[in-house]
């Protein structure tokens, strides 16, 4: 039989390529895009078995309704001090990110990432967490760090390369770490930390602790082996770790259908490997922080690891390094149906009864100022573009624990 | 003090270790119950128990990276890759990974962590099961590379490695786990019973990391070796009566830079021998420091002898494998030369 000749009948092959449904110049409506009833889905107990909860993998989890009320089984586990908290922690996330978005456009360094409109996935996740516990993020969780008591002014120090900064100048801006605060070190490489993230909650196991880990990733990165690998070594072993996936529907310029073709959703990618899976509306703190804590308590009770979809969307560029007007419309932003999680919150809280407009107000500009301030005292310290820097000496340091002989050769070479 | 093979000191190391410290932990590819496919790890489950000692996925990213993030936790992962044709799943969490950060978190974190993987040919494995991927560790600042050439060194090699802080890249010659191998591939093979460092004590030890070994003194040439190309350089040296100063290297990063230029200096002559494939091998970088730092003594032209820049041919191999004879013909050459 010779390859070459097709059979009379078939037909062409012919590859599927997905394409996002809008480009610039379109105009985005997202009224088919099925959004989930706030308070429809159910709560199941944190032993259940993932083919038990397949419904959760598919829908979305929300709390918040149209009319700013918590509705349904994933609501009321936060008082109204600790969401005005989580008001405060967003409000942060936005006006450090507008600043430092302005301090790169200024020149004062080279590179950063903004979480616009994600800021409920980070901020809600970190209450969740207990001291000790361990997160491995990705570039785009500031949002852990700043609802922790860490610096700003020594993330603004990393962010400017100056001779304040923890990481001597070492890292590409925002790639902050504290163990302290349970930040492991951002990579820049994408998916890496997920697996790691697995890895050290084996060894809290292994070790009899309480501890447990969270691991990020983004929607395109998915697809990266890693989080094949991190989802076996999870379900394997049964490893106290959540494993987040923030799907903000953009990679750079690559939709998300390009990591999972149309089908499915990134959650259910957890349930071959019978790990439970929740999507839930990233854009709505209250559902954010319901379905992390239902997965920590989870963990910590050594049920195993949860997969949650976040379902948000990137409303900045990727980083200062992108134009998004070139692959995408303006107005989707807008368009995007799960609206801005600060707005949802702030409305939440004016409908409970127990914030205003005017105290909105009040709170935006003091945590607006406070971030300026630290930006002035960041800059006393330096700046990228006009120093000072850590010592050049110092980038021979910390390579090894003790500094080998070509190393100290190396150093004397250089005059530093 | 006892007689052991490379297997058994390998075993015997990782057995003081977890003894010493609970935080040493062992797994891989069918590292548990059974003990390894070439039992490096036999009787280690059954002593520590599954928790310390365990089967991993077929998943070398998986294994690498869950070993970081459980140094980063605080123990001392040992982890076993079944071959080290078999790391390149894993060399991103190798390269981009484990050897920077501590560099990139400015010492907050850190990835005491060792990676132990049998190298080189000399068994009929063929492509998959031959390589020498020595070079490609070597490349990456942050981590570093030990190849031992015999039971005793391999045991205190590997404990040192573990209680390292760094991450160690750990490549055994599986041709030399029963027995040192000159080349002579038709000869009957000697066991290491039969050799003085068979001789292992049972207890903990160490060897230092970055520093060589003279393995065989001389005057007339220095040999640059590790692992099994140790004994085809000795038998080499027999064979062709060239008085050469053979060194085993050990640890091929941090180099032993000092040890190859105080016997160059001596020598002025250098032959440099490797099994991995030549074209920016190991003994290019060997090479350029001989060059850097000996050159007013040479007498010759420094020889690199290693595998060819091809894959690692089966029905082949003795033809590709650096035996004694290419050694002994570089040795002559390079006593001719001057």
């Amino acid at each position: 039989m010779s390859p070459d000749k097709p059979k009379s009948g078939d037909k062409a092959l012919s590859l599927y390529v997905p394409e996002p449904e809008f480009r610039p110049g379109d105009t985005p409506d997202f009224s088919d895009v099925p959004i989930p009833k706030a308070g429809a889905a159910s709560r199941p107990e944190i032993d259940v078995e993932a083919g038990d909860i397949r419904d959760l993998a598919y829908t979305i989890i929300r709390v918040l309704n149209r009319n700013g009320e918590a509705v349904g089984p994933w609501a009321g586990l936060l008082s109204d001090d600790q969401l005005k908290v989580g008001l405060e922690d967003m409000l942060r996330v936005r006006a450090f990110d507008a600043r430092m978005l302005m301090a790169q456009r200024q020149g004062k360094t080279s590179f950063y990432m903004q979480a616009l409109g994600e800021e409920a996935i980070a901020c809600a996740f970190q209450k969740a967490l207990r001291p000790g516990d361990m997160n491995f993020p990705t570039y785009r969780q500031q949002g852990l760090l700043l609802s922790t008591d860490y610096p700003v002014v020594d993330m603004m120090n990393q962010i400017y390369s100056n001779a304040a900064d923890p990481l001597m100048g070492r890292q590409l801006p925002i790639m902050y770490t504290s163990k302290e605060n349970g930040f492991f070190t951002v990579s820049g490489n994408l998916a890496t930390q997920f697996i790691q993230g697995v890895g050290w909650a084996m060894a809290s196991a292994i070790k009899g602790d309480t501890k447990i880990a969270a691991s990020w990733i983004g929607d395109g990165s998915t697809a990266e082996s890693d989080f094949h690998s991190a989802l076996v070594f999870a379900s394997t072993y049964r490893a106290p770790v959540v494993l987040n996936i923030v799907n903000n529907q953009w990679a750079i310029s690559t939709f998300q259908g390009i990591a999972r073709g149309k089908a499915a959703t990134f959650a259910s990618r957890g349930l071959g490997f019978g790990i439970p899976a929740l999507r839930v509306d990233g854009n709505d703190y209250l559902a954010v922080y319901a379905v992390s804590k239902w997965a920590v308590d989870r963990a910590r009770a050594g049920h195993g690891p949860t997969l949650i979809e976040h379902v948000t969307y990137r409303v900045g560029g990727h980083s200062t390094s992108d134009d998004p007007s070139a692959y995408r419309p303006k107005e989707e932003s807008s368009a995007w149906p799960l609206g801005d999680p600060i707005e949802r919150l702030k409305n939440h809280l004016i409908a409970k009864g127990v914030w205003s407009q005017a105290q909105h107000v009040q709170a935006r500009e003091r945590i607006e100022i406070e971030i300026a301030e630290a930006q002035k005292l960041a800059e006393k310290n330096g700046t990228l573009h006009d120093g000072p820097h850590s010592t050049p000496a110092s980038m021979f340091d910390d390579v090894y624990k003790e500094m080998p002989l070509h190393l100290r050769r190396q150093r004397q070479e250089a005059g530093v | 003090m006892a007689r052991m093979t490379m297997i058994q000191s390998i075993r015997s190391a990782m057995e003081n270790a977890m003894e010493r410290d609970d935080n040493v932990v062992v797994f891989g590819e069918d590292v548990g119950f059974f003990g390894g496919v070439f039992r490096c790890t036999q009787g280690l489950q059954e002593k520590f128990g599954p928790q310390r000692c365990f089967d991993s996925p077929i998943n070398e990213s998986g294994i690498v990276g869950a070993a970081v993030g459980m140094a980063a936790y605080g123990l001392r992962p040992c982890v076993e890759i079944q071959f080290a044709d078999y790391v390149y799943p894993g060399y991103d969490q190798i390269a981009s990974e484990a050897s920077r950060i501590r560099y990139r978190s400015g010492n907050d974190f850190t990835v005491p962590m060792v990676v132990r993987m049998p190298t080189g040919g000399g068994i009929f494995g063929g492509q998959t099961h031959s390589q020498s991927p020595e070079a490609l560790f070597a490349h990456i600042s942050g981590i570093k590379t030990v190849i031992p050439s015999n039971p005793y060194d391999a045991k205190g090699l590997l404990i040192a490695s573990i209680e390292d802080d760094d991450p160690v890249m750990f490549l055994e010659p599986k041709r030399l786990y029963n027995g040192p191998f000159d080349g002579h591939h038709n000869r009957p093979v000697t066991p290491w019973s039969k050799h003085e460092l068979g001789d292992v004590p049972e207890g903990h030890f160490t060897v230092p990391l970055g520093k060589a070994v003279v393995r065989r003194e001389g005057a007339e040439v220095t040999i640059l070796a590790y692992g099994t190309m140790v004994y085809v350089a000795e038998a080499a040296a027999k064979e062709t009566g060239v008085d050469a100063e053979i060194i085993d290297l050990r640890t091929i990063l941090p180099l032993d830079m000092e040890t190859i230029e105080a016997s160059v200096a001596k020598t002025g002559r250098c032959v440099i021998v490797h099994e991995a494939t030549k074209t920016c091998g190991f003994g290019a970088e060997l090479m350029a420091v001989v060059m850097e730092g000996c050159f007013y003594h040479l007498q010759a032209p420094v020889i690199r002898v290693t595998g060819y820049d091809t894959p690692y041919p089966h029905a082949h191999e003795w033809e590709y494998f650096p035996g004694p004879k290419r050694v002994g013909d570089a040795l002559r050459k390079v006593m001719e030369a001057a």
